[in-house]
């Protein structure tokens, strides 16, 4: 068995072996292999290629930047996306600016350890992916698997354009899967996790699990939904989900980040100018509160969907 | 006629030193020349975008341009012209800039002072300046993988740009990475409006260097002679693996932040100081002094500038402007996964 977490430190461990450009650079990743001991072992094996850094988060990327444009693959570790906003300039101005301005690619891959785990509280536990899809220029990742942690993190390092790889730090442990996978839908493939005929969830990261469960839960009354895994925020396989709802007629979107303007929103505005004769209910969506991430599990279970809050949406969508 | 442009001139041995600094002061009157021509353009309204002058500062700039080698990096200020002469950009890249031409570098995309050749080493400025200092760390540790030695890169800064987060990050990243970083701050006593005893609070800004570790250089950036081998001497100590080297040059910026704005605010005691001076005027009258050139000499070279700047422009001004309708728009290198293929925007 492997889990997520160390599906992401394989990947990164085959990067490190396949392709000498890739170096890793982050926050106590070094010796002591990262805050959740992504890179354990990495620094021994490759030595030189995985570099503790200050805590300097817009050094970190602009340093990433400067060697992207001297050839190398740099693989940068935000200890928590959270922490990511230090470096927001250097990733939106610079990085993702790169090509457009230049002509020049800017191959980096920024790790963000995402999303809420009870007792992470405000500063901890944040979802930025729709933050940075806003920014032209960047490829957002949102691994729900452990067979995407580990390939499209592989894919997102052979990429030539910068990726921000969200990676959810709730699936680290309990995530498990057999074995790592030979093949892989590429990014930007939407994945359709359950088959379904009655509605359609769209969803992403680790409420995929939480909604596959409510799927469960309706299916003992009979319903089938269909859940899709997006996979990649950005770009967004509007197609799939598209086809999805041309065979369901409804549609709930659920995120674990905050609501506005968000990914939940992206993906109904498509639905809504794209899609609309399509739809025999309004769609729906479903998201964090609107408030920072509390820290107390009693409250943070309830800040954020899950199995159950998706249920009731579901029966909601479905007029039952 | 010359062409400085398209044959950059590197610092040569010490025995050279009037021929290095004849070198200088031409690629200095060129920016002279040559930004003295956008701006008269600008006021004519032939310039869309602002136009950021250098007046004032083209010895230091030089210095830093002239020290740099082939395969090393420069990230330039918007006050950097002589030193990206010197450097090696061509004056075309300037005037296709500004002009806003399709074959420019930027290609319309970006414009004035906003353009660069990465793999040439010339960055292009994002506007929040502090931010290029990082990104010059980050080709230099890319050196070290690739195994280049003796290379160096140089970031230029503002008295406004210390107070930035990202300068305090990337001057202390050097200095635990051990990089040969020479990082020029010139104190042209004003970030835009801002005076400098509103932007920091330590008596000189070279004091900085002792907190991150790293050498610390103080130069009169009126005085080209200074320039050349104080600069010139501190990216020798970087080449030769002494870490990175803090310069702070002093001087008066000679014209507003930008040619719209008029630098009311420019408090006229700074005017009568020696920092207040002209670094062509004192160039020239060193030059005539020592007797590296004579008045003859100088005519020549100023009308030498003019002839390369018209013609610069004239070929610019012949360019065609981007299209719309030819425009890629797209930000990535993947084209396949570039958003506003399958979704109607």
């Amino acid at each position: 068995m492997i889990t997520y977490l160390e599906a992401i430190r394989e990947a990164q461990k085959k990067a490190l072996e396949i392709d000498p450009r890739v170096y890793l650079y982050g926050q106590d990743i070094g010796a002591f292999g990262g805050a959740f001991k992504a890179t354990k072992g990495l620094a021994q094996t490759f030595p030189g290629r995985v570099i503790d850094s200050p805590i300097s988060e817009d050094a970190m990327m602009g340093s990433a930047i400067g060697a992207a444009l001297q050839g190398m693959r740099p693989v940068i570790e935000m200890q928590f996306a959270d922490f990511s906003t230090v470096g927001f300039n250097q990733i939106v101005n610079q990085a993702a600016t790169m090509f457009w301005r230049t002509g020049e690619s800017c191959p980096i891959t920024v790790r963000l350890p995402s999303g809420g785990t009870p007792g992470s509280g405000p500063f901890h536990s944040q979802n930025l992916e729709a933050l940075y899809a806003h920014y032209p220029g960047l490829i957002i990742l949102t691994p729900a698997t452990v067979e995407d942690a580990y390939s499209l993190l592989l894919e997102a390092i052979a990429l030539d354009d910068p990726v921000i790889f969200c990676e959810h730090k709730y699936l680290y442990y309990h995530l498990k899967a057999e074995s790592l996978p030979e093949t892989a839908l590429p990014v930007g493939k939407a994945r359709i996790a359950r088959t379904g005929r009655d509605a359609t969830v769209v969803t992403y990261s680790a409420m995929l699990h939480e909604a596959l469960a409510a799927a469960e839960e309706l299916a003992e009354n009979g319903w089938e939904i269909e859940v899709i895994d997006l996979r990649s925020i950005k770009p967004l396989d509007t197609d799939t989900v598209l086809a999805s709802v041309a065979r369901t007629g409804r549609i709930l979107a659920v995120g674990e980040a905050w609501p506005w303007g968000g990914v939940t929103a992206e993906v109904l505005a498509r639905i809504a100018t794209d899609g609309f004769n399509l739809l025999d209910a309004p769609p729906m969506r479903l998201n964090s509160k609107d408030t920072p991430v509390p820290f107390h599990p009693n409250l943070w279970g309830t800040h954020r969907p899950t199995a159950r809050t998706i249920a009731n949406a579901l029966r909601d969508l479905l007029r039952l | 006629m010359l062409h400085l442009a398209e044959a950059p001139i590197r610092a040569g041995k010490a025995s050279d030193f009037p021929e290095t600094y004849r070198r200088a002061f031409r690629w200095m009157l060129l920016a002279r020349v040559a930004e003295e021509k956008i701006a008269s353009l600008f006021r004519g309204g032939r310039i869309t975008g602002g136009v950021f002058l250098g007046k004032g500062q083209e010895a230091i700039s030089v210095a830093t341009g002239i020290a740099l080698k082939e395969g090393d990096i420069f990230a330039p200020l918007i006050r950097d012209q002589a030193g990206r002469l010197a450097f090696g950009e061509s004056l075309l890249d300037f005037t296709l800039t500004y002009l806003g031409a399709r074959s420019g570098p930027m290609r319309g995309r970006d414009g004035n002072v906003h353009r660069g050749r990465p793999r040439e080493g010339l960055l292009p400025m994002i506007s929040h300046l502090g931010a290029m200092v990082s990104v010059v760390n980050g080709m230099l540790l890319a050196h070290r993988f690739q195994g280049k030695k003796g290379t160096v890169g140089a970031a230029s800064l503002g008295d406004g740009a210390t107070s930035t987060g990202a300068f305090h990050e990337s001057i202390n990243q050097a200095a635990v990475e051990k990089l040969p970083l020479i990082l020029v701050v010139t104190n042209n006593q004003y970030a835009y409006s801002t005076p400098n005893e509103r932007q920091f609070a330590c008596s000189d800004l070279v004091d900085k260097a002792l907190g991150y570790g790293v050498n610390g250089h103080t130069v009169d950036g009126t005085d080209l002679e200074s320039c050349l081998q104080i600069i010139g001497g501190a990216v020798q100590l970087a080449r030769e693996g002494n870490g990175p080297q803090l310069i702070v040059a002093s001087n008066l910026r000679l014209a507003g932040h930008g040619e719209h704005d008029d630098s009311h605010y420019i408090s006229s005691h700074f005017k009568e100081l020696p920092l207040g001076r002209d670094c062509i005027e004192v160039a020239q009258n060193h030059l005539l002094g020592k007797g590296w050139a004579d008045a003859s000499a100088l005519e020549v070279w100023t009308r030498e500038c003019a002839v390369q700047v018209d013609e610069a422009v004239a070929h610019a001004l012949r360019e065609p402007a981007p299209d719309p309708a030819q425009e890629e728009w797209c930000a990535l290198s993947h084209r396949h996964l570039a958003e506003g293929n399958s979704a109607k925007f």
